[in-house]
């Protein structure tokens, strides 16, 4: 082999650095010692185990997409850890999935559902509302033949064994329509009493568990208009017809009785008649813009959501703003080496921020009640001030309860910047005969202001979605009864999308999640905003 | 880690000798009116406390009784509390417990791996993955409740036991949020520790596990202290999340419980709250004065650094 001298010695050195690379693999592969490599081994078998039983638990209930995503982390995940290189993967690993899957993933899910009309009465399938429309509407047929019966348990689950006039032996359960067995037990008069891998429910389970044995209907078959079997005693089924009839081929709903058809809307996502009536329950569909066309194109939504964003901007500015305030003047007061007992003072006034602050709500509540509370009853004088319900009372409620609660972090905070700061600045002021007042506006505070404009920009993040103080302190009342949607004069953005959720009969998850989309664009423009002033403020430094 | 020291603000001009004799006046100005401040903020910062402290103490209580400050002082109500046939109690503090000893557990150990690598290692990516774990701060988890409730439900489809009204799965909803909030925090510790000890622990012929292990999570207790009762403390009030997943009285948090029972029964059975509320606020109260000065000390890191 011809080589130049040149490349010769880079070659040497490629080899040299390629075998130090190698003996420190080797090294540190020796060095990892046995224990390391068994804790290792131990830990990927118990996840390779759940993993393993997950998948066979997909593979029965043939949910392929779920199937392949938990396959493909369980490959990735061994490889990442079997493999001698990828050391930062091996570190990063088991925090990425929980983000990936519960903060990442969830952000991402949340715009999908803002585009669906998910929600109540739109919850599931298609198939899921046929069949429970036509369930919900049947009554027992009047001339139904009485079948044999007998109620069978597996698992925790019911199912029918049925013995039909003609002396026919079939199985099924609300999941899946009779089906013929042979193996059945019989007694002398041929109807089945017993099925192998199934016990047979006694007279006295039967009693226990009535409402829920009565509530089962069992299909006779795959199609939904032939109707299901019924119990009412346990002993006999009668067969159930539904008034409604459905037409897969034309996708229509037919009230027999009243030969109203309802067609089906997949804009909607349910049947709807001529007369617009339409059919509870509807499935889940997806409905493009109209959440967010609802919530700022409908006069009583879009008026409350402006004067709801416009309140937590202002709740989360003046929290912050008030906090600080208190915090930097009790720095300061307390920042003075002559006093004695700071200690004492210091202890006393962390005690609001180690209280738990859900507690702290609903504390001041009750001292802040209208009849009974201790403000009104003792400090006013059984006067009758309604803190909480009238709309401006009710803001400055909240404020004034945050300040109790976060006074405390503002002052720790600045106690600490004031401490950074070198005394020798203040010494040279002086010296150049600066005023005690110019020294803190001209040195100190922009100083300060550099180290903390951080924590407070975290702060009023954290403001911006203060939650349980909203909540447990006035339950965002008093409600707005003109708003369209639950909403009342001290909600704030986080607390509004909770009642449209969460509260009450009619949950819209669809409009709830078009609401949070929101937040994250408002939160997104607030922190780029503020990086920029930050690193603005600390170019001044 | 300890607070910054008290140094000595400057020596200022009008520094009094102690033999100088008594004068009111020049005290109140100097420090007397510091004070009078103080006991404003004592009573300010305390009087609710010691507000809930007296309703618990007063059996039978109701928000009116609770007026009247220890006009009685007896243990009736945390009887009461343990005995309430609707409100399991007990069960509402343990859960608590546990609920918020694994998260912050499981969050110090996520955070720690992860802060490890980004302290230590130089890999591509890096840089984006850091500047990630500061915007996922930005947005915090209850911002997509509706998904995470969603998202359970379907759980709960296929694996009924890590679903909805579990407390597996709210513990794995909040390990989601285990490297948005501290990780960040715990890489500005990591890397005050000298690379030296590393390289040093490496020639000695150390792996990375057990440097990792056995060298650095040591030297880096405090701030695993720190982030762990901050876990635990945020896990303990957390109330969004926790309402939604857990339904049955039985596995709900104290936050849960508690909210719940005060919406029901507010002004009647008020003593009986306010002992629930005195015994929840004692372990956490406990913690942070305890790590108090872990805790002032890692607050301020973030910023004075």
């Amino acid at each position: 082999m011809m080589t130049t001298p040149g490349t010769g010695r880079d070659r040497a050195q490629i080899l040299a650095a390629k075998k130090s690379r190698q003996a420190s693999r080797i090294a540190e592969a020796a060095s990892a010692g046995l224990k390391v490599l068994l804790v290792k081994v131990l830990v990927l078998g118990i996840v390779d185990a759940i993993s393993v039983y997950a998948l066979f638990v997909l593979l029965l209930k043939q949910d392929w997409l779920v199937f392949s995503l938990v396959l493909f982390v369980t490959v990735v995940v061994n490889w990442i850890y079997f493999r001698v290189k990828g050391l930062p993967a091996k570190y990063l690993t088991p925090g990425l999935i929980f983000l990936l899957i519960f903060q990442i993933f969830v952000i991402g899910y949340s715009g999908y559902i803002a585009f669906t009309n998910y929600g109540t009465g739109h919850n599931s399938t298609k198939d899921d509302a046929v069949n429970s429309l036509i369930l919900s509407s049947q009554e027992r047929v009047p001339d139904s033949p009485s079948y044999a019966l007998t109620v069978l348990e597996q698992a925790g689950a019911y199912s029918f064994l049925v013995t039909d006039p003609d002396g026919v032996i079939t199985v099924g359960n609300p999941e899946s329509p009779l089906s013929r067995v042979t193996d059945a037990e019989t007694d002398a008069a041929g109807q089945a009493i017993a099925l192998p891998g199934y016990t047979t429910l006694t007279f006295a389970d039967i009693v226990a568990n009535q409402e829920a044995i009565a509530a089962l209907a069992v299909p006779l078959s795959d199609d939904p208009n032939e109707g299901s079997l019924r119990t009412p005693d346990g002993s006999a089924a009668y067969l159930y017809l539904s008034d409604l009839v459905y037409d897969e081929a034309a996708g229509t709903m037919t009230n027999a009785g009243t030969g109203v058809v309802y067609t089906e809307d997949p804009s909607q996502g349910s049947f709807v008649a001529e007369d617009g009536a339409d059919l509870q329950p509807g499935w889940k569909v997806e409905v493009g813009l109209a959440n967010f066309a609802k919530a700022f194109g409908t006069d009583s939504i879009r008026g409350p959501l402006i004067s709801v964003t416009l309140w937590t901007f202002a709740f989360a500015f003046l929290s912050v703003a008030t906090t600080f305030a208190l915090g930097l003047f009790l720095a300061i007061v307390f920042n003075d080496l002559r006093m004695r007992g700071r200690n004492v003072y210091r202890v006393v006034m962390i005690l609001p921020y180690a209280f738990p602050a859900f507690l702290s709500a609903l504390v001041w509540a009750g001292m802040l009640n209208p009849q009974f509370g201790f403000i009104n009853q003792v400090i006013f004088g059984g006067a009758d001030i309604p803190w909480l319900t009238n709309e401006w009372l009710a803001k400055f409620s909240i404020i004034f309860v945050n300040l109790w609660l976060g006074f405390p972090y503002m002052f720790l905070v600045c106690t600490g910047a004031l401490q950074s700061i070198p005394g020798e600045l203040q010494e040279a002021a002086t010296v150049d005969g600066a005023r005690p007042w110019q020294v803190f506006r001209l040195i100190k505070l922009p100083l300060l202001l550099v180290s903390v404009s951080p924590l407070l920009i975290a702060s009023f993040a954290f403001n911006f979605n203060n939650f349980n103080l909203i909540y447990m302190l006035t339950n965002g009342g008093p409600r707005d009864v003109t708003a369209g949607v639950n909403v009342g004069a001290t909600d704030i953005l986080i607390s509004m999308v909770y009642k449209v959720a969460f509260v009450g009969a009619n949950r819209d998850y669809g409009l709830a999640s078009a609401f949070s989309i929101l937040i994250f664009v408002l939160v997104a423009l607030v922190s780029i905003i503020s990086f920029r002033q930050t690193k603005a403020l600390e170019e001044l430094n | 880690m300890t607070i910054a020291p008290r140094i000595a603000a400057s020596p200022t001009t009008d520094y009094i000798p102690l033999k100088h004799p008594f004068n009111f006046g020049r005290w109140f100005r100097a420090t007397g009116w510091r004070h009078l401040v103080g006991a404003v903020m004592v009573v300010f910062s305390a009087f609710p406390l010691l507000y809930v402290l007296s309703a618990s103490l007063h059996p039978g209580g109701t928000l009116i009784t609770a007026n009247g400050l220890f006009s009685e002082v007896d243990l009736g109500s945390f009887i009461t509390l343990f005995n309430l046939p609707q409100q399991p109690y007990a069960a509402w503090y343990g859960n608590t417990l546990l609920i918020g000893g694994i998260t912050s557990a499981g969050t110090v150990f996520l955070g720690a791996l992860a802060a490890y690598s980004f302290s230590r290692m130089r890999f591509t990516g890096r840089r984006a993955g850091l500047l990630m774990l500061v915007l996922v701060q930005m947005f915090p988890q209850l911002l997509a409740v509706v998904a995470i409730f969603l998202l359970l439900n379907g759980i709960s489809d296929i694996f009924p036991a890590i679903g909805l009204d579990t407390q597996i799965g709210l513990i794995m909803v909040y390990l989601g949020g285990a490297l948005g909030v501290n990780t960040y925090l715990m890489y500005g510790f990591f890397n005050t520790i000298p690379a030296s000890i590393d390289e040093a622990a490496k020639l000695d012929g150390a792996g990375h596990a057990r440097i990792f292990f056995t060298i650095i999570l040591r030297l880096v207790a405090p701030i695993l202290a720190v982030v762990g009762l901050l876990s635990f403390v945020g896990t303990t009030n957390e109330f969004v999340i926790a309402s939604i997943v857990l339904i049955t009285p039985e596995k709900q948090t104290l936050a849960v419980g508690l909210y719940q029972f005060v919406s029901q029964e507010f002004s009647s059975n008020y003593s009986v709250f306010a002992a629930g509320a005195v015994l929840a606020a004692l372990p956490v109260m406990a913690l942070f004065l305890w790590l108090q000065k872990y805790i002032v000390g890692g607050l301020t890191a973030g910023s004075v650094k």
